[in-house]
């Protein structure tokens, strides 16, 4: 199933990257998907966490929920460059990811990186440390709620795989 | 419509540039490497997406613009993993950021999800 999906995902860039649609080159890409996959099975990437394909469905959702929060972000992180205090106050705090899986921490803890003001500097189980450029992002991310959103992604997600099983 | 599609993609384009701009002027301003890293990371996320949408709309529904869809998706994937590394080696180099409050040490409560999620979730 996730080979299946891994070879799909492999040829459909190739075809879009390609844009040549003459036999030689169509042959040479399904050599090179057979190769990959052949590869990364061998290098034993192939499971839930290098293709987490239950992700995929929930994904497009969660994106636009997390471009919202970065649009918002930014902006304030805008102003606070463009303020000529420089109203700056860093805090360094520690909060706990709320995820079962890895890939489901590793969404939580790059998504807190891609929102600018926060950054994640380290990972110990689940517990993340971020660094906030302002007091108020590390309560933001203290209060969870940009955890319960992820974790909610996540767990749509683990419903789903349930229910194809 | 060809006027339209003009006007909004440059519209896109110039207010990328903006934080693109902001982003580069906040690099100069902030005081140590941390705060640097936040004022990059406006470059890389809000000020590259407008930026590659103006774009899309300028090239129209082809191949190109789907390559564009692409750099866009590569950004957001390897942004964080590059910002954390980075984050990661100034701690390791004992780069002492400049702190108003630091919390590293605080109890990590087991936040809401400990009372509520668990059962939810299943």
């Amino acid at each position: 199933m996730r080979t299946l999906v891994l070879a799909t995902a492999l040829a459909a860039f190739w075809l879009a990257l390609s844009g040549h649609y003459t036999p030689f080159l169509i042959s040479v890409g399904a050599l090179c998907v057979i190769l990959v996959v052949y590869l990364a099975h061998r290098m034993h990437i192939v499971d839930e966490e290098g293709q987490p394909v239950e992700l995929f469905l929930a994904a497009p959702t969660y994106w636009l929920w997390l471009f919202v929060e970065i649009a918002k972000s930014a902006w304030s992180v805008t102003w606070i460059i463009l303020d000529p205090r420089l109203p700056i106050s860093p805090t360094f705090t520690r909060v706990r990811a709320g995820q079962k899986t890895a890939a489901g921490i590793a969404t939580y803890a790059n998504s807190i990186t891609l929102t600018p003001g926060t950054i994640t500097t380290g990972v110990s189980g689940d517990i993340l440390d971020v660094h906030a450029i302002v007091k108020s992002g590390a309560d933001d991310l203290e209060a969870g709620g940009m955890d319960q959103r992820v974790t909610q992604f996540e767990g749509n997600a683990s419903t789903a795989r349930r229910e194809k099983a | 419509m060809e006027m339209i599609a003009d006007a909004a993609s440059w519209c896109l384009i110039v207010l990328g540039c903006f934080f693109l701009v902001t982003g580069a002027l906040g690099m100069l301003r902030m005081p140590d490497v941390y705060t640097r890293m936040h004022a990059a990371s406006v470059i890389d996320t809000i000020g590259a997406t407008l930026l590659i949408l103006g774009l899309i709309i300028q090239a129209g529904p082809t191949l190109i613009a789907l390559k564009l869809v692409f750099v866009l998706a590569l950004f957001f994937f390897f942004s964080p993993v590059a910002s954390h590394a980075v984050a990661q080696a100034a701690l390791h180099a004992d780069v002492k950021p400049i702190l108003s409050e630091d919390r590293r040490d605080r109890d990590v409560p087991d936040g809401p999800e400990a009372k509520s999620g668990k059962g939810a979730r299943s």
